[in-house]
């Protein structure tokens, strides 16, 4: 599923840069705000597919911890997925808002390792 | 009711005239020789009641009292015919139209076998019956109004009708105008019953007599038990149920007639011979499995073939198909599907959507996911059985082999001539597949275990995968069976769990009706209660327990042994993505999308809910390091015989 994500979000830049309809940011992301980025999270929805934390589940991949994208080609597949995942468009998330929770998303520490979790220590 | 004027006994000499002309082969309830036709051999341990007993105590007392049924009620011979098929219970909503077999069952029959199981909803009544034959292997009945009462119970029969499983409804109806009561008795009357459900259920019928009931029950139970498992629905009569047997009867015998099995159609050999050879022969064959557990042998039969293939089994988890630690079983295969090079579908509810991808976007994108030159096998009965109306049939799929037959059954014969098709030249390839599978097994688990880690591990709201490794570790010693799917915690379980027996797993409702899930779980909570009182767990949504929550009352009041986590995600999660995705479709934002799909304002307490119906109630638990101690201490109650709930706050999925 990952893979799959990348991979769109891939093709969502290069057709986005084919047709001179480039994403909003440069390659560096925007300053943003861990606490607002939660906030906005969850007030648009990610966490319902990605979980609470970014974590991943049956309906959206792990997105956190590490995040898997750059903030351009993550912002370019927000923008512009047309897959499973509709897309965010600024008009319903502005581009600090995803800025905010791009750093919300990296904020979120990584797991440990399963070897020191003894129910998980198998 | 029966209506009598002036008739002040029975004619004892017809009736017994009746009863002594019953072949002595057949098994006859009226000459108090009652053979329990389902399991012929098997001694009852104590004499049963009958109507010929009933009908010996009725000689001694020849003139009835006014205003008392005259002889013995047609509903007592319907007892009968319900023992000799060896039917446990009646999961029943109360009806007036049902009141004649609802007296005969608590007091002729002693309420044992069956027994009357009180649910609170007719549809949770049918999904008890749903739940309970997929572990008990038999089916319960249900019994309820032949309309309000059916009209209720319909969404379960669907989702009995979608998941191939057995049950038979027992509708009561008074089909005539003139003997019924006006107002509600009439309304509640329907010239044909069965209609109401007839496109989702396998067979119907009305008896215009005793004789036709004993016939059509035991044609219903041989009908809902020959693959296709499905529903099917009998009409019980107010006048069969109400009125004397001699009075109806009038001296003609009652007998039960013989249950015969019906053994499951195999594939046609040549078409399996074929499907063997393709399968030998293939680089990368596929296995994918939806209902091929239909017994514990349709495990062992699908272990045997992907092993001498060693050959990977994705498993749609319909049923308990295949041990999910085995190192050849797959919970979700897309990658493998693609690569493949043959394809075995086995029992598959969606062999398109198996085949096929749809994104569910403005321009609903479709791909088809085998390579170029990837042949098809499909075994399924869905293929000689199927219908129309209701599209539960799926989207059509051509494929280069389609072999229609039950495949639980055509397994062993496929399995040997796999084995007889294996050059020996190819042999060494196929051994050196099963050494790659097993690297790959141990290194997925890592990967899987690793996963659970960073499944949000210590978040509140709790994590599925949190939840799922410590209901494990206090279940794993135990003779423990999931009675519920786990599709809602990204099916953690499967990954995290290991299932080796067929009981262990039943699969989802089949129709994805929502409502089935606590009442389902409560019905197959019976059955294990029998089979020798394992540990059943029941991972239960939210939004599915408020559809009848009277489930919860209907497991205290039988003592019905049950741990119910409640999976607490406080939302319709599925519609939430639903809304926002049309919400971003159409540029508006999806800031509105909690309204009419969350379970917010007030949040619901499940604990005061379970006991506020007599049940143990713990929660609800917000921090995981909470979850230990409270699943502890609901195993111990429930090995102790009651049924608990835990409501646990958790993640969407």
């Amino acid at each position: 599923m990952k893979s799959r994500f990348i991979l769109i979000a891939a093709a969502a830049v290069l057709s986005a840069a084919a047709f001179g309809n480039a994403p909003s940011f440069g390659a560096a992301a925007p300053q943003g705000d861990p606490a607002k980025g939660e906030a906005n999270f969850k007030r648009v929805g990610c966490y319902q597919c990605h979980g609470y934390q970014g974590q991943g589940g049956r309906e959206g991949p792990r997105i956190a911890a590490p995040v898997p994208l750059a903030f351009p080609a993550l912002n370019a597949f927000v923008r512009t997925t047309s897959g499973d995942m509709p897309p965010f468009t600024e008009k319903v998330l502005s581009n600090q808002e995803l800025a905010d929770i791009y750093a919300y998303l990296q904020s979120i520490p990584a797991p440990p390792d399963h070897k020191t979790i003894p129910l998980l220590a198998q | 009711m029966a209506r009598k004027t002036g008739r002040t006994g029975v004619d004892r000499r017809k009736f017994l005239t009746g009863v002594a002309a019953t072949g002595a082969a057949t098994a006859a309830a009226a000459t108090g020789a009652v053979k329990t036709a389902a399991a012929q051999g098997a001694a009852p341990a104590a004499a049963r009641p009958s109507t010929a007993a009933a009908q010996r105590e009725l000689a001694t007392n020849a003139v009835h009292a006014p205003g008392t049924t005259p002889g013995t009620p047609g509903s007592d011979f319907m007892v009968d015919v319900l023992k000799s098929l060896d039917i446990d219970y009646v999961f029943s909503n109360p009806a007036s139209s049902a009141r004649g077999i609802h007296e005969s069952i608590i007091n002729y029959g002693g309420n044992k076998k069956p027994e009357f199981i009180t649910c609170m909803h007719e549809e949770s009544a049918v999904a008890m019956t749903h739940g309970y034959f997929k572990v008990a292997g038999k089916p319960a009945a249900a019994l309820c109004h032949g309309t309000v009462g059916l009209q209720h119970a319909a969404m379960a029969l669907y989702n009995a009708w979608c998941d191939r499983a057995a049950s038979i409804i027992m509708v009561g109806n008074r089909m005539d105008a003139v003997g019924r009561q006006p107002g509600v008795p009439t309304i509640h009357a329907v010239q044909d019953p069965g209609l109401l459900v007839r496109d989702f259920t396998k067979w119907d019928d009305n008896p215009q007599s005793l004789q036709h009931f004993a016939e059509s029950m035991v044609r219903a139970y041989k009908v809902t038990m020959t693959p296709p498992y499905e529903p099917v629905l009998m009409t019980l009569e107010e006048k069969l149920q109400e009125e004397a047997i001699e009075e109806l009867q009038r001296g003609k015998p009652l007998v039960i007639p013989k249950l015969n099995r019906v053994s499951p159609p195999a594939g046609d050999p040549n078409a399996v011979r074929e499907a063997a050879k393709l399968l030998a022969m293939a680089d990368n064959p596929v296995i994918v499995a939806d209902r091929v557990g239909r017994t514990p042998a349709g495990v062992k039969h699908l272990v045997e073939l992907a092993e001498t293939l060693n050959c990977p089994v994705v498993d749609n988890l319909g049923r308990m198909n295949m041990p999910n630690q085995h190192h050849l079983c797959q919970v979700g295969g897309a990658a493998l599907i693609a690569q493949a090079d043959v394809i075995l579908g086995l029992e598959l509810t969606d062999l398109w959507g198996t085949v096929n991808s749809m994104d569910d976007s403005v321009a609903m994108e479709t791909a088809y996911r085998p390579k170029a030159g990837a042949k098809i096998i499909n075994i399924s009965m869905a293929d000689v059985y199927i219908r129309a109306n209701f599209q539960d049939f799926m989207r059509y799929q051509q494929v280069d082999l389609s072999i229609g037959a039950d495949a639980e059954a055509t397994l062993p014969m496929l399995t040997e001539y796999v084995k007889q098709a294996i050059p020996n030249d190819r042999k060494a390839m196929i051994a050196e597949r099963g050494e790659k599978a097993k690297k790959a097994h141990a290194g997925a688990r890592e990967r899987t275990l690793q996963a659970a880690a960073g499944n949000a591990w210590n978040a509140t709201p709790i994590s599925a995968a949190r939840l799922s490794a410590e209901i494990w570790q206090h279940i794993k010693n135990e003779n423990w069976a999931l009675v519920s799917r786990d599709s809602s915690l990204s099916n953690w379980p499967h990954r995290l769990w290991d299932f080796r027996e067929h009981h262990q797993f039943i699969g989802g409702p089949g129709g994805a009706g929502i409502g089935y899930g606590l009442p389902a779980a409560v019905g197959a909570a019976f059955a294990h209660r029998d089979n020798g009182r394992r540990l059943a767990i029941n991972i239960q949504n939210d939004g599915d327990s408020m559809y009848a929550p009277g489930a919860l009352w209907t497991a205290v009041h039988h003592s019905i042994p049950l741990l119910t986590i409640m999976w607490n995600n406080r939302a319709y999660h599925q519609e939430i993505m639903h809304v926002q995705r049309l919400a971003n479709w159409r540029q508006r934002g999806v800031e509105n999308a909690h309204i009419g799909t969350t379970i917010w304002d007030p949040y619901v307490d499940y604990a005061k809910l379970a006991q506020s119906m007599g049940m143990t109630g713990y929660g609800p638990i917000t921090d995981p390091k909470d979850l230990s101690a409270a699943i502890k201490r609901g195993i111990d109650a429930v090995k102790a015989g009651e049924p608990v709930l835990i409501d646990v706050v958790t993640q969407p999925r």
